[in-house]
């Protein structure tokens, strides 16, 4: 019966690792629109916040590689989980680092480019808002999960898209920008853009795990 | 004397237990599913629990093949059959202590002149053949009734390895209590008409000689899993079984599953009653019931591409080396405890017996012969027959 409790304070933590993983994406959003708004204060608390969801999510990871491992659980997919696992905490660990370099760059955002970097934040936040229950149905579900994984691969192609016309409005369409400002431009665009890419990564892990699970 | 006798039967013992446990916990163990200390625990008491409590039947069969009557026939029997296990693994050839013990049992036959029943060895063999296709049966049968129960129950990935977890536990018992109902026949089989006649209490049951036979000998495979399996274990669960946990468990509990059809007297008395033929009780190998198991599984995932066909052509050889091999060294093994040691494979008061049973030559040729030659098909052995008579 010990089997069965671990069992389950191991499923309780993995699902609170990715709601971790998922509010940080609510927060990411949340926070870049702040930004834009110029609203400061809010913005610092959603950096706090995400901190702690950060420093919650690690310490969510390395107990269930813990327990995965002084508990010999899993074995044929140990490897696969912590694999998964640790890409899904590459998504928070990207979110925290953007919104850190907000909050020390502080970056100058011309008005005519805050539709597009909101528009990106929230295509990067979707990729998140799709892989994650992926990941989540890998473990119930795993003939499920590509019912997700295409929608990230969308995503993730729109935010590319995106992503390469800002730069090419910053580039080309506002000569008033300082060439460091356009670089420093390009430089947050491509964090942003960054979350999508990192969420595909995942993406790509669980489409093979997945496989491997249903053989 | 009977200990000192019955030594060559525990040394059987201990190797079955070493190599034959990883059948039943290899899967469980190699993949660290279940820690050795607990599988070797549990798997020794079902094998003596199986041993004990059921070991009757088939070695009932092994009895009627031949009945080894004498303490030093009964040591060099099991110890060819040993030899023989010992020297083909050594060799990396495919054995079963199943068929040594049949090979071994012939031998003496042969040696002493006794017949070789040809309705207990065609059971014997037809069982063999039938044990790794009924594996296979049972093993696809299996497979497809938990691959439905898993689709239905879409249990977490975590949830479903404590599932199998404890599912190999529990099988592993089952099929460690098969492998000592069945197998004990091979330890201890021929010793069997040499029991002792006293009976043990032990307040809840009590033990008859026989009883006591299969103690010893699930005793000794006990010791086998508990001193040498582990490495067999670790080997063959992380190299055989490419298989997932899911499809271990399937085939652990279809060998168990077969190993225990093979061994039930009261299945075969209820196929009885029920106007259908009685199941043969006969020690199978587990090993090839675990192969035929596989092989199954892999015919129904992806058809006749998985199917090693030098594995099966190894048991089919096996079915034919292993007899003649154990044979051949029980055979020599007769001649050297017979004529260089000087005891007796053989009882000699039973041959005196047998002889005075036998009617006198007078005369009425034809009819005597007739009548002797059908005796001798059921109980004498043909050495002890008159000159006459045998030619």
């Amino acid at each position: 019966m010990a089997l069965f409790k671990t069992s389950n304070t191991l499923i309780r933590l993995i699902d609170d690792f990715f709601d971790a993983i998922e509010q940080g994406g609510i927060i990411f959003k949340i926070g870049v629109d702040d930004f834009l708004n110029g609203d400061m204060p809010k913005f610092e608390e959603n950096i706090t916040k995400i901190m702690e969801l950060e420093r919650r999510a690690d310490v969510k990871r390395r107990e269930i590689e813990h327990i995965l491992y002084t508990k010999s659980l899993l074995p044929q997919f140990r490897g696969d989980v912590i694999q998964l696992l640790e890409k899904a905490d590459d998504i928070i660990d990207i979110i925290k680092s953007n919104l850190s370099q907000f909050d020390v760059e502080i970056p100058f955002i011309p008005k005519e480019l805050h539709t597009d970097i909101r528009n990106l934040t929230k295509l990067s936040v979707n990729c998140i808002d799709e892989v994650i229950p992926a990941a989540r149905e890998y473990f119930r579900s795993p003939e499920r999960v590509k019912d997700y994984i295409h929608k990230v691969y969308f995503y993730e192609s729109e935010a590319d898209q995106l992503a390469n016309d800002i730069k090419k409005k910053v580039f080309q369409d506002i000569p008033e920008l300082q060439l460091a400002e356009k670089l420093h431009l390009r430089y947050f665009t491509l964090h942003i853009e960054n979350v999508s890419d990192t969420a595909e990564v995942l993406a790509d892990l669980l489409a093979v795990y997945a496989i491997k699970r249903t053989m | 004397m009977l200990l000192l006798f019955l030594s060559s039967g525990l040394f059987l013992g201990w190797s079955l237990g070493a190599n034959d446990a990883a059948n039943v916990f290899g899967s469980a163990v190699g993949s660290r599913m279940v820690s050795f200390r607990k599988a070797a625990i549990i798997a020794s008491v079902f094998v003596i629990l199986g041993a004990v409590l059921q070991g009757a039947g088939a070695s009932h069969t092994l009895g009627k093949l031949g009945k080894v009557d004498a303490m030093a026939g009964a040591f060099t029997v099991a110890l060819a059959a040993a030899i023989t296990v010992y020297w083909m693994t050594k060799m990396r050839m495919p054995v079963s202590t199943s068929q040594a013990i049949v090979g071994s049992i012939i031998g003496w036959n042969l040696f002493t002149g006794n017949p070789t029943d040809s309705a207990s060895m065609t059971k014997i063999v037809t069982t063999w053949i039938a044990g790794p296709i009924l594996g296979a049966l049972f093993a696809v049968f299996f497979f497809i009734v938990l691959q439905a129960i898993l689709r239905k129950a879409k249990f977490h990935l975590v949830k479903l390895d404590a599932y199998i977890r404890n599912g190999l536990i529990i099988v592993g018992a089952f099929g460690a209590y098969s492998l000592g109902a069945n197998n004990i026949a091979n330890v201890v089989g021929v010793f069997l008409p040499l029991a002792p006649e006293l009976s043990i209490d032990l307040g809840f049951m009590v033990l008859d000689g026989t009883q006591q036979l299969f103690l010893m000998g699930g005793i000794a495979i006990s010791i086998g899993i508990i001193t040498y399996s582990r490495k067999v274990m670790e080997t063959v669960g992380s190299d055989l079984m490419e298989l997932t946990s899911e499809a271990a468990l399937v085939v652990v509990l279809s060998q168990a599953a077969v190993l225990f059809i093979f061994s039930s007297t009261s299945l075969s008395n209820l196929m009885v009653s029920m106007g259908l033929p009685p199941i043969p009780l006969v020690p199978v190998s587990s090993s090839q019931v675990v192969v035929g198991s596989v092989i199954g599984i892999g015919l129904y995932k992806g058809g006749g591409k998985n199917i090693r066909f030098r594995v099966l052509g190894g048991i089919t050889m096996g079915w034919i080396t292993t007899p003649l091999a154990a044979g051949l060294i029980s055979f020599i093994s007769l001649f050297f405890v017979n004529n260089v040691f000087k005891l007796d494979v053989t009882n000699p008061q039973n041959e005196q017996e047998i002889e005075n049973e036998i009617p006198k030559f007078n005369g009425n040729e034809v009819d005597i012969m007739e009548e002797t030659k059908s005796v001798t098909n059921t109980a004498y052995p043909y050495s002890l027959l008159p000159k006459e008579i045998d030619s």
